[in-house]
């Protein structure tokens, strides 16, 4: 339906990118792959600077936290779970967007996630250790944090433990799911880097390729057993995704908390962690399309997709959202009756509606209407998402942590029995969180210093040879409209989508 | 297919049924005997280290000498919380570090009641499953202790708890000075930081028959210490009662029952309260 109009998607093309770069600059995958770890831009070291800087601050407020105990961080005893539980969940939830995109999109066979996935599968990679460092603030003790991985203290009935393991298991699949479809990739980095090339990065990259490359030829078998691999993987990581995020609600579930006992939790954590982690895909390509150039390659098309992948995640999850607070607030004992007030109406109702206008309605309503529906509008229902999402979570997480539990019966009118908790924001966690945010870009900075920033060996082999070719050639792309000739290999879904009406659904099913 | 119709049914079903009624008795005969495996390793179990008084009150195979309880007769609290203060004094916590508090609570007509909550005791406490490390852990006596130097500090413990009986020690503790007891389980003091700390009835105290410190300063009789082994119950002004007929007689209750806890701590009411008004899932 986007497509009813192809002049539409065109005119909103480059709308992220408006620099017009030289034509042929961009004309080869391989260049355009490479170009971030062959050319250092000058931008690239202030934000570098920048953000490391930004990290350390957080790493600063870690120490004083450890120094001065978790009271710092604005922790009491009925507020006893808050920012580092929300951060825990929103952190580990946005790195979902590498599985759904990567993993989802491959087992469909769209032809068109080609030019994404290597962005998609870096940003995954980089967010879900940060966001398993937040165990570290989480801890009150985290000098005995080893006590996790020392199986005689194991506790297998407990739902921490099998976050732990759940998501480390989902850390190990992430990395070889990034590196799966790296090789090629690799092979073809080495041939492209002079080794005569002077300077320390470019020795570390000689020999993170040599290391890691291995003895890949591109020969039919090798090729062969590559493809079975990543289709395992690509299969494999989507439960186990599954698995992280639903164990990761039980460690709330597990309590007799209104607002905690929810048996809609398993499936709302793993809605909103692909609904958050597409969001920040979005968001990923968008930055590095703009930062690097990519723009032939990744089209207004692929963020208008995104974001209907999106939006209907966030469908799902405004719906679930209506259902939990629906039936917990017909229910009408008095714990879920007062939690329910409390977030809708009573202390929590900024955020609460700040979430249902930022992230519930908005982003439907900036990809329902073809105005909006370009690149910049998914970027902005993104941007809201994530923000909103986070929100979100504080939402889930802070009310019922301060639940009265001693209380005295439901009061005539129904709203308050008790006196409820408080949990006060201090710069601690505050700058912990935003450091851990800052760290992504940090990451994927570096990251794309050493390995390619587009699947060179996928995108070829999509485009095919002959398609390859005659894309060179593709009638009304070179009209000024952002796209490269040669760029067409960024996706067969360029050539395709001019001539079908609606182009979704015909790749869809490729 | 006329004369094969009611043919059909049955020579189809009879296999059917046959093959299953089979497999269910099969089954249950398995079952059967697996259970009276089991019955007579238990009272293999039972025969040798037979324990009368474990048979009297029909507790599970018990070999502690005790099973500790507690009996609060909300009749007589005046709120004065002499408990908190002692306690708090004893094991050097902090203000707000309470392993006993009392609450102001009302009742259906409005009025006001006190009622102190300790550590509940659970039977089948919520804390003790969700620990990653196993910090926590349940005596034979029946007390839910916490070991502060495996605690990491989640306060998955704090969230499962539906008595707010736990707090988390944020800050530095107050220092105590030499101990009668050495800083263990049944003596956390002083307490760690970074770690979750509750009430313990005063564990380390009980074998040398000392009562535990709100128990003793209570001057209205509030608080009892109760033994489900023995039948025994005795508050800080020296009444001694017979703990289950004492339970009895004032239609004793369990805070929240409904959460399948098993509370060790028995309530007495007396000022019309209903505990299980706001028990979710009643």
């Amino acid at each position: 339906m986007s497509k009813e109009n192809p002049s539409i998607a065109e005119d909103h093309a480059c709308d992220l990118g408006e620099e017009v770069t030289e034509p042929g600059e961009l004309a080869d995958v391989r260049a355009s792959a490479m170009r971030p770890v062959l050319e250092t831009p000058r931008w690239w070291w202030p934000a570098v600077l920048v953000l490391g800087a930004i990290v350390v601050l957080g790493i600063v407020a870690w120490v004083v936290q450890v120094a001065d105990g978790l009271g710092v961080a604005g922790y009491n005893d009925r507020a006893f779970w808050s920012i580092y539980e929300a951060d825990l969940v929103a952190f580990i939830g946005v790195s979902y967007g590498g599985a759904v995109v990567s993993a989802i999109l491959r087992i469909t066979k769209a032809a068109w996630r080609a030019p994404l996935t290597r962005i998609a599968e870096a940003t995954a990679l980089v967010t879900l250790p940060v966001g398993m460092l937040f165990i570290v603030p989480h801890l009150g003790s985290p000098w005995k944090i080893w006590e996790l991985v020392w199986p005689p203290y194991w506790n297998l009935s407990s739902p921490i433990l099998w976050d732990f393991f759940a998501v480390s298991t989902y850390l190990l699949a992430t990395a070889v799911f990034f590196y799966l479809p790296l090789i090629p990739d690799l092979k073809i980095a080495q041939e492209w880097l002079d080794p005569n090339r002077p300077g320390l990065r470019s020795r570390a990259c000689r020999r993170i390729y040599k290391a890691l490359g291995g003895n890949w030829t591109g020969s039919a078998p090798q090729r062969r057993l590559l493809h079975g691999a990543i289709g395992l993987v690509a299969i494999m990581i989507i439960p186990m995704a599954v698995s992280v995020h639903s164990v990761l609600s039980f460690a709330f579930a597990s309590s007799s908390r209104a607002g905690y006992l929810e048996t809609i939790f398993p499936v709302y954590f793993v809605v909103a962690a692909l609904y958050t982690g597409v969001a920040l895909v979005v968001l990923s390509i968008a930055a590095c399309r703009r930062l690097w150039h990519l723009e032939a390659f990744i089209h207004s098309r692929h963020f208008v997709r995104l974001g209907f992948v999106m939006v209907a995640f966030g469908a799902v999850y405004l719906y679930l959202t209506f259902t939990e607070y629906l039936i917990d607030g017909y229910s009408g004992t008095s714990g879920n009756a007062a939690w329910v007030h409390q977030v809708l109406l009573g202390r929590y109702w900024i955020p609460f509606w700040f979430y249902f206008v930022a992230a519930g309605v908005v982003p439907i309503v900036i990809m329902a209407f073809r105005r909006t529906r370009t690149a910049r509008g998914a970027v902005v229902a993104s941007g809201l998402v994530v923000f909103a999402m986070w929100v979100k979570r504080l939402v889930i997480v802070i009310p019922p942590a301060t639940e009265p539990l001693v209380r005295s019966p439901l009061s005539a009118g129904g709203v308050l029995a008790g006196n409820w908790g408080t949990y006060h924001f201090t710069w601690v966690p505050i700058s912990i969180t935003v450091a851990a945010t800052a760290a992504i870009p940090l990451l994927l900075l570096v990251l794309f210093r050493f390995v390619p920033i587009l699947p060179i060996a996928e995108m070829e082999e999509l485009a095919g040879p002959e398609e390859r070719a005659e894309s060179v050639a593709v009638p009304g792309l070179s009209s000024g409209d952002g796209f490269r000739p040669a760029a067409a290999l960024g996706g067969r879904s360029l050539a395709a989508s001019t001539s079908p009406p609606s182009a979704m659904g015909e790749e869809g099913g490729r | 297919m006329i004369h094969g119709e009611p043919k059909r049914p049955g020579s189809a079903c009879q296999p059917g049924q046959e093959g299953a009624t089979l497999g269910r008795r099969g089954f249950l005969r398995g079952a059967a005997l697996g259970g009276l495996g089991l019955a007579a390793l238990g009272s293999l179990g039972g025969v040798i280290d037979a324990s009368p008084s474990a048979a009297a009150t029909q507790q599970p195979p018990a070999k502690a000498a005790h099973q500790w309880a507690m009996v609060i007769d909300l009749r007589y609290c005046n709120g004065c919380k002499l408990c908190t203060a002692a306690c708090e004094a004893a094991h050097y916590l902090h203000e707000d570090q309470t392993w006993i508090d009392v609450f102001t609570m009302r009742n259906a007509s409005g009025e006001s009641y006190f009622m102190p909550r300790p550590c509940m005791m659970c039977e089948d406490p919520p804390c003790v499953p969700v620990c990653p490390v196993s910090a926590n852990f349940r005596t034979d006596e029946g007390l839910t202790l916490v070991n502060q130097s495996r605690c990491i500090g989640t306060r998955i413990c704090m969230n499962a708890c539906p008595y707010q009986a736990r707090y988390f020690n944020w800050s530095s503790p107050r220092p105590a000075p030499r101990q009668p007891f050495p800083q263990e389980p049944a003596w956390p003091v002083p307490q760690v930081e970074g770690t979750v700390g509750k009430c313990v009835f005063c564990a380390a105290m009980l074998p040398a028959g000392k009562l535990p410190e709100c128990i003793s300063r209570c001057p209205m009789g509030v608080l009892y210490l109760g033994d489900l082994e023995t039948d025994v119950a005795v508050n800080g002004l020296g009444n001694t009662v017979k703990l289950s007929q004492f339970l009895a007689d004032h239609d004793a209750v369990k805070f929240k029952e409904s959460y399948g806890t098993h509370p060790r701590v028995f309530y007495i009411l007396g000022h019309g309260q209903d505990l299980d008004t706001d028990t979710e899932g009643a």
